[in-house]
């Protein structure tokens, strides 16, 4: 169903009125309901109000005190509409509003770290990373079994490998 | 054909599984941020990875712009969870790319520049995510996308960062409902980190009785980890539906029969149907069907009459956009024609 108002996007608010016994039915989409007052209070509740309950709690106990007009200075996204939205403007917000962002990750995600799928597009330490562990790993048992030819062979991959790491590495924390 | 008429896993209380991953490319600001001329540069990017001369896994794809698309059809891509309402509302610069078994879509600009999804019917979320993890390899061998050491994948909400998946089962669960059972399950649901919503997504109600289960969490889990934890979720939800379903009919025995035969009575023979009403009266044929008590349906016949009662797909039939009166004979009308044909056939 179509939102009685703006035609556009798909309904989600439903009002049955009755008064008097007469009924009626208004039906709208979150946009257009938010801005009648009778619907104010039984707009859904989304996962975005609540980053921005979130934000103002900050790290500790006290709300954090920041001025709205801080903006991204990668791309122009400010802090109070990124609060109202709970959406960021681009990669570089991630790090700009990180002060604000981790205590709400921290409460809506499990970890703060990714642990999953990583590009195999090369550029990625952290793919550097596991693959210099893998090759640790491997140096060892060849270095158990006195496989040192093998050994050799490993040591070199991986002097290569960590000399690239320290290249690109800045970013690993 | 589509998840709506194909035959799946655990048919009788799942209608499909689907997996969803949210992608930036570097470079560019995201949606929120960008400039329409961004929108048409990532949007040749994503093209080119699903061009006819090179079809994917086999598949030819399809690319709508959603400007061009008009208003009805779009209500139809969202009833039959093919694109989002996100996407709609993007409409000046989004598109669908979607394969010829409607099973991989994937949605340009919308809420992030990449929203690919895999939807199959019943139960095989394993089996979307390995589909979909393909189609993800295909598009990054193009572009780059925009990840974090540290948070994976980036996306505009902070809701989907990480792995930027989400893996959800649209299921139907009547008799956890009718028994009041349903409000423990969410209740625990939601301590291990997944969430339900209704048929059409965040804030909509349950209606007939179908339930859409998904992972709140992206990120720290890897992306097996998150679909392990959901599948056994649902294993053990659908264990407690089936129980609940064979307790009533051993209670109720005949009475219970009686009500899902008078919803084929009704559905067969009634002038004027809300939606709230045919959405009720297809749980009770689903269940019917689902306990072999109802013949000559299949799981999958409903389902496709369960789309086909929907309002956008009964106005783009007809041909116009009906008013409410209108629709209500007509949904009536098109679902007892339908019904009528599958039962004779």
């Amino acid at each position: 169903m179509l939102c009685e108002e703006c035609r556009q996007r798909q309904a989600t608010v439903h009002m049955t009125k009755i008064i008097n016994n007469m009924r009626s039915e208004i039906h709208l989409c979150e946009q257009c309901a938010s801005n009648h007052e009778e619907f104010a209070s039984i707009t859904p509740f989304s996962m975005n109000d609540l980053i921005a309950s979130f934000m103002d709690m900050g790290a500790g106990h006290q709300p954090f005190v920041r001025s709205a007009t801080v903006k991204c200075p990668a791309c122009g996204m400010d802090y109070a509409k990124f609060k109202k939205t709970g959406m960021l403007g681009c990669r570089e917000c991630y790090r700009h509003f990180s002060n604000e962002l981790l205590p709400v990750l921290r409460k809506i995600q499990s970890r703060t770290e990714h642990s999953g799928k990583v590009p195999k597009r090369s550029g990625s330490s952290l793919l550097l990373k596991k693959q210099i562990n893998e090759l640790r790993q491997e140096l060892k048992i060849a270095v158990e079994t006195e496989a040192f030819e093998r050994a050799a062979e490993i040591r070199d991959r991986l002097k290569a490998l960590e000399a690239s790491y320290r290249e690109q590495g800045r970013d690993i924390k | 054909m589509s998840w709506i008429e194909e035959k799946g896993p655990d048919r009788d209380v799942v209608l499909s599984s689907r997996i969803r991953l949210a992608r930036n490319i570097a470079g560019y600001p995201f949606p929120t941020m960008m400039k329409d001329s961004d929108a048409r540069e990532i949007l040749d990017v994503v093209k080119r990875c699903f061009s006819v001369s090179t079809p994917f896994s086999g598949r030819r794809y399809s690319v709508t712009h959603i400007k061009d698309l008009p208003m009805v059809d779009r209500q139809v891509l969202v009833e039959k969870h093919l694109a989002s309402i996100d996407l709609m509302q993007h409409s000046d610069v989004a598109a669908l790319i979607m394969d010829d078994r409607q099973r991989v879509t994937i949605m340009v600009n919308e809420e992030d520049h990449i929203r690919m999804q895999c939807i199959l019917p019943g139960f095989q979320l394993d089996k979307a995510w390995e589909m979909l993890d393909r189609v993800d390899d295909t598009i990054e061998a193009e572009v780059e996308y925009s990840f974090d050491d540290r948070l994976g994948y980036l996306t505009t909400c902070p809701t989907n960062v990480g792995t930027g998946l989400r893996a959800s089962v649209m299921m139907h669960l009547p008799a956890l409902t009718v028994s009041k059972q349903i409000g423990a399950v969410l209740q625990t649901i939601s301590k291990i980190g997944l969430t339900a919503r209704g048929l059409y997504g965040e804030g909509s109600e349950a209606l007939g009785n179908i339930y859409q289960i998904s992972n709140q969490i992206t990120l720290g889990p890897s992306e097996q980890d998150i679909i392990n934890n959901l599948t056994v979720a649902c294993q053990r939800i659908f264990e407690k539906e089936r129980m609940a379903q064979q307790a009533m009919l051993k209670v109720s025995g005949k009475q219970f029969e009686d009500v899902l035969w008078r919803a084929l009575g009704t559905l067969t023979h009634a002038r004027v149907m809300e939606i709230k009403e045919f959405m009720a009266l297809m749980s009770q044929l689903r269940l019917g069907v689902g306990l072999s008590i109802i013949p000559g349906l299949t799981a999958e016949n409903v389902n496709e009459l369960m789309i086909l009662g929907q309002s956008g797909v009964l106005n783009k039939r007809a041909g116009r956009e009906l008013d409410d009166a209108d629709l209500n004979v007509y949904r009536a009308e098109t679902i007892r024609n339908r019904l009528n044909e599958i039962l004779q056939a």
